[in-house]
């Protein structure tokens, strides 16, 4: 596990966080069946922030993120993403689904259309965009992410790197306020891995808000302003990244940064 | 581990794949005679074919076409096939006693059928997708005939209840279950008010008719096509319906649905068809006539539409749950990610499945002979009670055989086309 993501000096003019509060989650709680997997978690992610969330598997970092978008509902506390508030009410659902993007960790694109499609379809149907113009926003965002070359080709044609990179490409085609990545470089070979993180620095460095679930140390160190640390369902420990690594608290987060950075 | 990032920008040009030798006794040699066991099966296949068409070749090529009856057939050779009967029934085969002079009706709605599936099947021709929705009218009208008008009447309800639900939500904004009562509203109301005295004043003023022919007379392949079409065209859409009912979150919709396809499945379509001859008539209102045929393909469209739901429900439990995620966090609603991102990759993975429903359907409209409608099979019977052609077997139920598989390979060799079509990867 590498300590530097990148080498180059990474761009931090547009990287400002704000004072306005993007997702606000308080005293939220969350059960499978009988399973508490989320406890109390109290979290504030404000504007521009880059926030990596990392802890050991089954800790409830993705259920965590998956809540913000109400892929997984919460049972108790309050969830309010852009001003709108988390309910049953599909109307806010579908609202805030549209301002935040997401990329899983095994990208879901749709194989059953090309790259281009992928990328225009939630323009045409959601923001009711006219073809033209989505295709137009969809080439311009792949050609952000490298790959313009590949719009006609399908989805299963593609090596997995430039599949994660068309799943950032059609997540921001939406235009979103914030960015989730649930683990968006764990299925992916070593060499490609490179590509996927670039991608995502380049996002940072336009001042994209972002919440990633991730086991990449090195972007935590470089690109985040604040690592969360998840253990049993619950926020340990926060801090910058520079404090969290060099100096962390419980011996929990000690434990795991050892096994993860050690070898 | 270097730190230099490394995305390639252009494609490297393909280089082409090596020419497989080909050569035809290499062929025979590698894939007929490649090992000694081989050789001895590739003999034995040979052989049993040879058994197979030795009898049968000189029997259906000398058949005889011109006898008038199985006697004459037998006097000229007793050896052949005496397709004779089919000459002088053909009429019946396709037609079934619908008048002689009145047959264009049949044929016009057969190449009308072709012309109404097209957009359906073949992509270029989409935007032809309103005779499709308008050919079942067109069909009903010059198959039964009568005036055109009830015809008219019913699609100018669809049409008027479709205006109110697009009025009602988009002129005065009410919700989609407000617009969907006030316009199922209109419907009945049409049908109580308006319809009656619409159908009888066109009548009076353009009376459009055709010879109105019973549903008895109806027969043959004529009547297997229009239970067999219909009951496809019908079974599907509800199939899809009922498996996406059966995934509900919805506890009442789901209890209906899994209900309705496990009782569907749970009884024979005799049994069905049975109750559609017999006692659908207790149950209805006194002196309601509800029309045999529609009554027998509404039965063969549930009975399949069950087979269907379960077959797609395949389809769909085989999709990843990420494609739902994917088409939510991009703030698809329930029924766009259906329509756009779910049912086309479960339709394409339950193709094989949905065609062998298809076939099976159009094959079990041969039972309706049960019930006594004069499909091809329930005709040979009749056929063979003649007593010109008594003792006739083979040379009918040949013949027959072959109609049916011919649509059935039809059905066959137009999915496997679809598959190939829709495959998007390398393999």
């Amino acid at each position: 596990m590498s300590d530097v993501v990148t080498e180059r000096a990474i761009d931090r003019s547009k990287m400002e966080v704000s004072d306005e509060i993007a997702i606000h989650i308080s005293d939220m709680n969350k059960w499978f069946g009988n399973f508490h997997v989320l406890r109390d978690i109290n979290l504030e992610v404000r504007r521009g922030e880059r926030i990596v969330v990392c802890g050991p598997s089954g800790s409830g970092k993705s259920t965590l993120i998956r809540c913000i978008n109400r892929l997984e509902e919460h049972q108790q506390g309050k969830i309010v993403v852009d001003g709108t508030e988390l309910s049953s009410d599909l109307k806010n659902i579908d609202k805030i689904r549209s301002e935040v993007g997401m990329c899983f960790q095994h990208f879901n694109l749709f194989p059953h259309l090309t790259i281009l499609e992928n990328c225009t379809l939630a323009p045409i149907w959601v923001r009711k965009m006219a073809r033209k113009e989505a295709e137009e926003t969809a080439m311009h965002y792949l050609e952000k992410v490298k790959i313009p070359e590949q719009a006609d080709k399908y989805p299963g044609q593609l090596s997995g790197g430039q599949q994660q990179r068309v799943a950032i490409a059609r997540s921001l085609c939406m235009k979103p306020q914030i960015m989730l990545f649930d683990e968006p470089t764990s299925s992916l070979d070593p060499e490609m891995i490179k590509e996927v993180l670039d991608t995502m620095i380049e996002l940072a460095e336009e001042g994209m808000t972002m919440v990633c679930v991730t086991h990449e140390m090195g972007f935590a160190r470089q690109v985040a302003n604040r690592v969360i640390f998840m253990d049993d369902g619950q926020i340990v420990e926060e801090n910058e990244p520079k404090e969290f690594f060099d100096n962390p608290k419980s011996d929990r987060t000690k434990l795991f940064l050892s096994q993860i950075l050690g070898h | 581990m270097s730190n230099i990032s490394f995305v390639r920008e252009k494609e490297i040009p393909q280089s082409p794949p090596p020419i497989t030798e080909s050569n035809a006794i290499r062929w025979v040699r590698q894939n007929l005679f490649s090992g000694w066991l081989n050789s001895l099966l590739t003999i034995l296949s040979v052989y049993f074919i040879y058994v197979c068409l030795r009898d049968f070749i000189p029997w259906a090529y000398g058949g005889i076409w011109t006898a008038n009856s199985i006697r004459e057939c037998l006097d000229i050779n007793p050896d052949v096939a005496c397709f004779s009967v089919i000459g002088a029934r053909w009429r019946q085969l396709l037609f079934g006693f619908y008048p002689t002079e009145e047959y264009w009706r049949p044929i016009l709605t057969f190449v009308l059928l072709f012309i109404s599936i097209a957009p359906v099947l073949i992509p270029r021709f989409a935007r032809f997708f309103w005779f499709s929705l308008i050919y079942p009218g067109i069909a009903v009208w010059l198959l039964w005939g009568g005036s055109i008008w009830p015809v008219f009447s019913i699609y100018l309800a669809i049409s008027l209840t479709g205006l109110v639900f697009f009025l009602a939500k988009n002129k005065f904004k009410l919700s989609s279950g407000f617009s969907f009562t006030a316009a199922i509203l209109f419907f009945f109301l049409y049908f109580i008010f308006i319809a009656g005295p619409f159908i009888a004043l066109f009548k009076y003023i353009l009376p459009i008719n055709l010879v109105l022919i019973e549903s008895l007379q109806f027969g043959g392949f004529l009547l297997s096509m229009i239970v067999g079409f219909s009951g496809i065209a019908a079974s599907f859409p509800i199939g899809i319906l009922l498996a996406l009912g059966r995934q509900s979150d919805l506890p009442l919709v789901k209890m209906i649905c899994v209900g309705f396809i496990e009782f569907i499945r749970g009884v024979p379509l005799i049994t069905l068809l049975f109750v559609a001859s017999v006692l659908l008539n207790y149950f209805l209102p006194p002196g309601t006539s509800f029309d045999i045929i529609i009554r027998v393909i509404i039965m063969v469209t549930i009975f399949s539409a069950a087979y269907m739901a379960e077959v797609i429900r395949g389809g769909l439990a085989a999709l990843p749950v990420g494609q739902h995620e994917a088409s939510a966090a991009l703030g698809l609603s329930y029924w766009q990610s259906q329509r756009l991102i779910i049912m086309p990759q479960a339709l394409k993975i339950s193709i094989p499945g949905i065609v062998n429903t298809f076939i099976g359907l159009f094959k079990d409209t041969t039972l309706v002979s049960i019930i006594s409608l004069l499909d091809p099979v329930g005709l040979a019977s009749l056929i063979r009670a003649d007593q010109k052609w008594n003792g006739i077997y083979w040379e009918l139920y040949v013949a027959i055989g072959l109609m049916f598989f011919i649509c059935c390979f039809g059905m066959s060799q137009y999915s496997q086309y679809l598959e190939r079509k829709l495959k998007t990867d390398n393999s």
